[in-house]
């Protein structure tokens, strides 16, 4: 007989201690299983066939010769496969990208486009008969070209309101003491998750079962649900470890044909993205052209802000890079207006990307304020701190926090940026150029309804279950940690499982909302049952369930501001030579709400960071004019940043816990990248004088740029 | 990647009769690049010749005070050869700046000798490229060419050759070793490959069928104070957007021999003979080391977007040619 | 004899061999992770370029992707699976679990393997590229974190974990030096 065992007191607090990840032996062993990993009897192997033009139609799919290959069981393409619906709206209150809808059509809007699913016994033989499909295309002439000042870009709103404006801009720009007047410009990057997507779909007793990896089960099993016409309770979709997914892992065209071919084979069918599709089927962060005005009187104070972005979509769906949705909350200005715009060309679907508008748009922002400073001749530091609003200069609305400020005191002492001379390309160091940089960072702090269900156990031990992910964020061991104090017990006596559609509906990984979303489900029904559970008396065998859902909650919360903030140094060294950047050391601090486990989260903003040093400095996805079609769409054609280009990072916090959330959380999982790029832009100017608008900063563009010795 | 017969072979006159004169045929090494192509649908071969086990696998001093290097020897330990380190040290440098640890480990120095370009036309099979079907194009001339070549291109094919090592072992006079069915051959690693011209599929003088064997470094006390500086477009794992593998001899502030040879700017290692014959002789200086950069260069066709590399070769033949003098001074 | 496209080997993985007839174009990765269940190493990007599926081969780190498993027979693989010994993590994984050294864990298993390969290779005296005097007589380098990085660069993490896991390879190397040097005593 065991009896309940929660405490009326709380023990030393987990939440706020370092712990490392409850799944990480199982990660340093191998012992963790990814979609791709996970064995089923009898099970096929699907290889997806992609477009070669980059707009037309298909004229045929000439599957004969590839059945009859070896180990062959099947070819879907456009003539054979079933209908599916797209005409809903998902989770996440946009329709799905038709890219994931496969073989619907004859029609090619763009290159890298799924056109057939090979199914053979082995993964071999699904390649070469892959390979070997033969088919023809009707070719039309394609427009890729993305560009400022298209006529064909539109304002769109996407995840907010495409334009903004107050005040009269032209008149307080006539008025400013200094203008900064600059194009900004961000290549098309790509997520890049070290796992590929990947997917089994097989059929168990009149339920379909997709073992998958992404980054939200119920999201995904809603979206399978509505395109097949399923009943809800016909689809589990489980996602126990995901290897990365930073906006790429959502519905994808590799569980969609897994489906199809698990329906029509009747057998389990795993579809895995080789690396060089993930280039074209999984989204990717669209290239922007950003112009921004900046207007300030004498002492740097802004009079006049002006942020116009503008990105490509596909012609098949829209997504909007809201690369001016940072100036809406950074900084305030008499004039102030803001407008995200789109151009749709025959390219692949963009996606959210980490930081989706705030890392290109901080980029430029930021960039834009270091040389409003240097035009005021006040510190970067100080130009921001003099034009911290007291509003959002938008919403007009109040900030639940907004400790900005003392993120750049701190950052500036750590750092030691006190006595920075401010002048560019004066610090040598043999061939190469010294210099140091910082920006701001800002996130939205959000949250998503879910579900959850605590149980006590006989055995005095506690299970949550809530369908969140762990993309690599450490959410299931700062689960377990709020569980364990909203339980009151130590950790190791409650165990969370996660990834498992069957648990009920909760939100996605996404937007920095996935922790503080679930956190706050699983404190309801945990502190709900601790209220149950009656000192000293005995739990039953099934144990003592309590379920929560947040969505009241949530919708009771009060209009504000709510954001992170952040604030980024950078120091690099340019070879004036070779042209070759690289950066020194970099220091971060936030203000990103209450740190649920340090260990894990100093890692998520050290990741982030790292991304900003691989934007400013490596990523560029480019586009073959001819084809359409990427050029070098592999690891070794995309550089991201390796262990050499990345010195040691330090990311700490200030205090900072949100007052509106039962756990003080913010969100962490984005702020880390936004301003990096800008921050290690800002420094290469200080270091040459030259200054970078377009990413990255290749050793080409250094070259080309002259400046000081180059 | 078709299915295809795979052999092991014991011997050096074995693997060449595995072989055969079967044009789908391929020796296979440390299989970095061609299991690769092989998986990218560039290389199709019908059978494999495994030649890893083959009894090449030493680093020996020849007679005459040089190295013979067999061709199943590993990058790895190729760079960790002591005699390499210390008499060939830009060798060591060069080998170390290419791929990955775990890449060294299973590349050879033949293969690294045959590897094929990374241009990313070459690598996809559904673009046209000149070097993998004759006659279909060239894209990258219009198109994506920010890392192909400024020396010794054609309008038929502007790839670079991606070896790191080759450059150090085309600065010291390396000589290939190879064997055929009619007996054993040798060829200046200068002379292994073919001008591109409009013949960039024949990448080297190879008989058909050869199997090299390994590589003869010549003594070269120059080689003692040799560097090979790479730069690319991340800190590591990359492959050069250009490199220089250079030795110098001073003497009371005269150079007497220099070796200078360039990476990724030509379909070959480059030897750049014209900026060496600008050294000899001349003051150990930046102002000539400038001069001989510019004589070598002066031969640069560079196109829209890879002038770059001009600027770039005469920076970096400066640099380091610089840095060696000050070690020679010191 | 006729051409085959299959072959039946025997591998030797974690000390245990394995008997199989596999399709000549099946790598090493693949056998391990399609025939064997051994899922630990990961498939990244299947072209070498990621790290992922770093495996020892005779000991010394290999991408597994692009070592087709026929060419593997006689050779002794050791996978993540074979790392720690009798249910106790091996020095290296202990410092990644307590630095945190990971995030998703996609390419962790890599990592490791590959740690593993640097401490030896560090200590048998190998230069890196970014060893300023590579001469024999200059002896070892100091296995500063910029020897660490450059050595681990062949193992991607998009995660961004490099710090930690720069971190945990320090001290996983300082230990084998104390342990080397107890023995020593």
């Amino acid at each position: 007989m065991t009896t309940a065992t929660t405490g009326r007191t709380a023990p030393a607090g987990a939440v706020g201690t370092a712990h490392p990840r409850v799944e990480g032996r199982d990660k340093v062993t191998g012992a963790a299983r990814y979609a791709g990993d996970i064995p089923f009897a009898d099970l096929a192997h699907g290889r997806l066939v992609l477009s070669t033009v980059a707009r037309g139609r298909i004229r045929a799919v000439e599957t004969a010769d590839v059945l009859g290959m070896p180990g062959v069981l099947a070819v879907l393409h456009h003539g054979n496969a079933p209908r599916v619906d797209t005409d809903y709206t998902g989770m996440l209150g946009v329709p799905p990208d038709p890219t994931a809808a496969v073989f619907q059509h004859d029609r090619i809007p763009h290159a890298g486009w799924p056109v057939a699913l090979v199914v053979a016994e082995t993964p071999e033989q699904a390649r070469e008969a892959a390979e070997a499909l033969v088919v023809t295309y009707e070719r039309q002439p394609h427009d890729i070209a993305f560009r400022a000042g298209r006529p064909d870009a539109y304002p769109a709103d996407g995840h907010m309101p495409a334009a903004t404006e107050k005040g009269d801009l032209e008149a307080e720009l006539a008025a400013s003491a200094h203008v900064v007047d600059a194009e900004y410009t961000t290549p098309e990057e790509h997520h890049a998750m070290m796992e590929p997507h990947a997917a089994t779909a097989l059929w168990d007793g009149g339920r379909l079962e997709v073992v998958d990896s992404n980054q939200g089960t119920t999201w995904i099993a809603d979206e399978l649900v509505k395109m097949f016409s399923l009943e809800p309770s016909a689809v589990r979709v489980r996602s126990e470890h995901v290897g990365g997914g930073f906006g790429s892992k959502g519905l994808r065209a590799h569980q969609v044909a897994a489906v199809m071919a698990a329906t029509a084979l009747r057998r389990p069918v795993r579809v895995v993205l080789t690396r060089r599709q993930m280039f074209s089927l999984t989204g990717y962060r669209s290239p922007t052209t950003q112009r921004i005005r900046l207007g300030a009187d004498a002492d740097g104070r802004l009079r006049a802000l002006e942020h116009r972005s503008l990105n490509q979509t596909s012609t098949v769906w829209e997504f909007v890079e809201p690369s001016s949705g940072p100036a809406r909350v950074m900084y305030d200005a008499d004039a102030h207006r803001t407008v995200n715009e789109v151009v749709r060309l025959d390219v692949p679907s963009p996606t959210w990307m980490r930081a989706p508008g705030e890392a290109p748009g901080s980029f430029a922002l930021e960039a834009a304020l270091d040389e409003l400073a240097e035009r005021c001749g006040v510190d970067p530091v100080e130009l921001r701190l003099r034009n911290e609003p007291g509003r959002g200069p938008v919403s007009g609305l109040p900030f639940a926090g907004r400790n900005l400020a003392a993120c750049f005191r701190e950052g500036a002492r750590r750092f030691g940026w006190a006595g920075r001379d401010p002048r560019p390309g004066v610090r040598r160091e043999g061939r190469r150029l010294l210099g140091t940089g910082t920006a701001a960072a800002s996130f939205p702090a959000g949250a998503l309804p879910a579900t959850a269900a605590v149980t006590a156990q006989a055995d005095g031990t506690f299970t949550v279950r809530i369908a969140a992910a762990d993309i690599g964020t450490g959410a299931r061991t700062a689960l377990t940690l709020v569980a364990a104090d909203a339980l009151r017990v130590a950790p190791d006596r409650v165990r969370v499982r996660i990834g498992d559609s069957d648990f009920g509906p909760a939100g996605l990984a996404g937007g920095s909302m996935g922790t503080r979303s679930w956190a706050w489900a699983v404190t309801a029904a945990a502190e709900e049952l601790r209220d149950r559970l009656v000192p000293g008396a005995a739990v039953p065998p099934e144990g003592i369930t309590v379920r929560s859902d947040t969505t009241a909650a949530l919708g009771a919360l009060a209009q504000q501001e709510r954001h992170s903030f952040g604030a980024q140094f950078a120091e690099v060294a340019v070879d004036v030579t070779t042209g070759e950047v690289r950066v020194r050391r970099m220091l971060g601090i936030f203000a990103a709400g209450r740190i649920v486990n340090p260990l894990t989260a100093r890692s998520q903003l050290v990741g982030g960071m790292t991304w900003g040093i691989s934007m400013a400095l490596h990523e560029e996805a480019v586009r073959d004019h001819a084809s359409g079609g990427l050029y070098g769409a592999d690891l070794a054609g995309y550089h991201i940043a390796t262990h050499a280009d990345v010195p040691a990072i330090e990311a700490d916090w200030v205090d900072d816990p949100d007052p509106d959330d039962p756990v003080g959380i913010k969100g962490i999982g984005e702020i880390g990248v936004v301003g990096a790029a800008a921050a290690v832009a800002n420094a290469v100017w200080h270091a040459t004088g030259v200054r970078h608008r377009s990413l990255p900063i290749r050793p080409d563009r250094v070259l080309r740029a002259g400046g000081p010795g180059v | 990647m078709r299915e295809f017969d795979y052999r092991r072979a014991d011997d050096v006159p074995g693997a060449v009769a595995l072989l055969g004169a079967d044009p789908d045929a391929r020796y296979l090494g440390g299989g970095t690049n061609l299991v690769d192509l092989m998986k990218t649908g560039v290389e199709r071969p019908a059978r494999l010749v495994d030649v890893r086990r083959l009894p090449l696998d030493r680093i020996e001093p020849t007679d005459d005070g040089g190295l013979r290097i067999g061709a199943t020897v590993t990058n790895s330990d190729l760079a960790a050869h002591p005699e390499v380190r210390r008499r060939y040290p830009a060798l060591a440098q060069a080998v170390l700046a290419g791929a990955s640890g775990q890449l060294r480990n299973m590349a050879t120095v033949g293969g690294n000798l045959l590897q094929r370009t990374r241009c990313g036309y070459f690598a996809d099979v559904s673009r046209p490229c000149n070097k993998r079907v004759p006659g279909s194009g060239c894209p990258a001339v219009t198109g994506e060419h920010r890392n192909h070549a400024v020396l010794g291109a054609s309008e038929h094919c502007v790839a670079v050759h991606p070896s790191d090592m080759g450059v150090a072992l085309t600065a010291f006079d390396a000589v290939v070793s190879y064997e055929t069915a009619d007996g054993p051959g040798q060829l200046p690693l200068d002379g292994l490959y073919l001008p591109v011209g409009d013949t960039p599929h024949r990448e080297t003088a190879l008989p058909a069928g050869a199997l090299v064997t390994g590589v003869t470094l010549p003594p070269a006390p120059v080689a003692a104070r040799s560097r090979y500086r790479k730069v690319r477009e991340r800190a590591s794992y990359a492959f050069a957007i250009g490199s220089v593998a250079a030795a110098l001899d001073v003497s009371n502030g005269i150079v007497c021999e220099a070796r200078l040879a360039f990476g990724a700017v030509a379909s070959r290692p480059w030897r750049a003979r014209a900026a060496e014959r600008v050294l000899t002789g001349a003051p150990a200086d930046e102002e000539y080391f400038a001069a001989a950069a510019d004589a070598e260069l002066a031969a640069a066709r560079p196109l829209p977007d890879n002038g770059y590399k001009v600027t770039l070769m005469r920076n970096l033949v400066v640099a380091v040619l610089s840095e060696l003098a000050e070690e020679a001074a010191r | 004899m006729a051409p085959s496209t299959s072959s039946t080997v025997t591998l030797d993985i974690n000390g245990e061999k394995h008997t199989l007839t596999v399709d000549h174009r099946t790598t090493l990765l693949d056998v391990l992770r399609e025939r064997l269940d051994l899922t630990g190493t990961k498939k990244g990007c299947d072209q070498g370029q990621c790290g992922a599926c770093t495996v020892l081969v005779d000991g010394r780190r290999t991408v597994s992707c692009l070592h087709l498993a026929v060419a593997a027979e006689e050779r002794e693989i050791t996978t993540v699976e074979g790392v720690a010994g009798g249910g106790r993590l091996h020095p290296v994984q202990q410092a990644f679990l307590d630095l945190d050294g990971f995030q998703c864990g996609y390419c962790t298993p890599g990592q490791i393997c590959s740690a593993l390969a640097v401490i030896e290779e560090h200590a048998a005296g190998w230069p890196s590229a970014v060893t300023d005097d590579i001469r024999p007589e200059a002896g070892p380098p100091p296995l500063t974190p910029e020897e660490i990085r450059e050595r681990m660069s062949g193992n991607l993490c998009r995660c961004g974990a490099y710090p930690s896991i720069v971190e945990a390879v320090a001290r996983a190397a300082a230990q084998a030096r104390t342990g080397t040097e107890e023995a020593a005593v």
